[in-house]
């Protein structure tokens, strides 16, 4: 089983029903016993770092989910839940991540050419850094994926698994160890979208 | 880099999908859900749910569908038609909507823009404009597009990505239902004043007016239609490989 973290942040309807689509068996939870019992965890989110950073906190889950990460289970953080991942970000200020993954989150816009919107919202094509790794398994060279966000993962290079060509390189799935992350919406990325899904339901701990 | 998204529009009342839709291979054409899944296999790159129920107790229903669709597709759902407030945005965000598109609640609440991007985030708001020409100025039009607002669209628009909309959608009355092309001029104007992402809307009649559309103005990043997909006149595989063909980024 899986455990989707609740922590008050984002619409965890349509991840729980992709999961299920891919025949995965999900909970939506906010209960540090139930991620205990779970076999992989995901931790979603949307919003701004630093509000979801205190939310996860105050729920308990922060404590949770670096106890399940550090036994070694498959852990995976989406969009503003792979951002968490990360030791730090900028966005409004200077916040403490979860410290899983080497690397900070740092504003694109002052990184981008002129003419080239924030968010990165849409459709981008990821170029795979490394393809042998089961999370990429499915996933081919050019596989279009859905980006909503205004913020990107920097100095990870060693941990990047895929990043996706908007004026600059920009990080969108990364992994070390058993912790995995996705920039990226795989529930909103169509049949490409799952592929990962599936993936991430078939890596051994 | 971004690929150019092509965006079916459903209108749905009292729980069908209205208008008539005519496909091989969908038996049920006024069934929403039927139809979002055939467009979200046949590669459109999101969906739009356009609530045209009137009265309020078949809105019930409209949420019961929308939760069914969302279910079953697994691409971006963006739901407008009735949102009038912070509660309708929270009705349809938990059947399971990624975006919600506001056009005449913004118009009578100015400050429900803002209030939604704070609560929500400005990529979930979608500002809905119709506008026509009225004395060489681009004017906002209300109910439907049945009365003048006295708004210029330029300002419009710009006011409200400064409250926090995170995409806009232009509607041309001049050239919806025409069938000769999106309005290239209004399109212009709009994506000059603003620099959130501008998805096209009225006037697509074939599959080479989205050609014309995305080589004349870079800088749109969606079309949207209705009929002429319903219809089965541009079927969505076709038009992406004609795009690409042009040179134009698609998801494929």
């Amino acid at each position: 089983m899986i455990a989707i973290v609740d922590y008050g942040v984002g619409n965890l309807f349509s991840l729980k029903s992709s999961l299920a689509a891919i025949g995965a068996e999900a909970v939506v939870t906010g209960d540090p016993a139930v991620l205990r019992g779970a076999a992989r965890v995901i931790l979603p989110g949307v919003g701004a770092f630093g509000d979801a950073a205190e939310k996860l906190a105050a729920a308990g889950m922060r404590e949770a989910v670096l106890r399940e990460a550090a036994a070694g289970k498959p852990l995976l953080g989406i969009c503003l839940g792979m951002q968490l991942l990360f030791e730090k970000s900028l966005e409004y200020g200077e916040h403490e991540g979860l410290g899983l993954i080497p690397g900070s989150v740092v504003d694109l816009k002052p990184v981008l050419p002129e003419g080239l919107k924030v968010p990165h919202i849409g459709w981008n094509a990821l170029r795979l850094q490394n393809p042998a790794h089961p999370l990429m398994k499915y996933t081919r060279e050019g596989d279009c994926v859905y980006f909503v966000h205004s913020f990107y993962a920097v100095d990870c290079a060693a941990w990047t698994l895929a990043s996706a060509e908007y004026g600059v390189p920009v990080t969108a799935a990364v992994a070390k160890g058993n912790v995995m992350g996705c920039q990226f919406h795989p529930e909103k990325s169509g049949p490409a979208g799952l592929k990962i899904l599936k993936a991430f339901c078939e890596v051994t701990p | 880099m971004i690929t150019k998204r092509i965006i079916p529009c459903l209108d749905v009342k009292d729980g069908r999908v209205v208008k008539g839709v005519n496909f091989l291979g969908v038996r049920d054409v006024s069934d929403p859900v039927k139809l979002a899944a055939y467009y979200s296999e046949s590669g459109a790159d999101e969906l739009v749910f356009y609530d045209i129920t009137a009265s309020h107790e078949n809105r019930a229903l409209f949420t019961d569908i929308l939760t069914r669709v969302a279910e079953s597709i697994f691409i971006p759902l963006t739901v407008g038609g009735g949102i009038n407030s912070l509660a309708d945005f929270d009705r349809v965000l938990k059947c399971g909507a990624d975006k919600v598109s506001v056009n005449s609640g913004a118009l009578r609440d100015p400050g429900l823009i803002g209030a939604a991007a704070k609560r929500y985030g400005d990529q979930c708001v979608v500002l809905s404009v119709d506008a026509k020409r009225v004395g060489g100025q681009f004017r906002v039009f209300a109910k439907g597009g049945r009365e003048d607002t006295g708004l210029d669209a330029i300002e419009w628009v710009r006011r409200g990505v400064g409250d926090g909309a995170g995409e806009i959608v232009l509607n041309s009355i001049d050239t919806d239902g025409v069938k000769r092309g999106f309005d290239l001029e209004m399109l212009d104007a709009v994506c000059r004043a603003v620099s959130v992402p501008v998805i096209a809307s009225g006037g697509a009649g074939c599959a080479q007016d989205f050609v014309t559309l995305f080589r004349t103005l870079p800088g749109v990043d969606a079309g949207l239609a209705a009929s002429i997909f319903h219809f089965g006149e541009v079927e969505i595989p076709a038009l992406k490989e004609l795009l690409a063909e042009n040179g134009i980024l698609v998801r494929r």
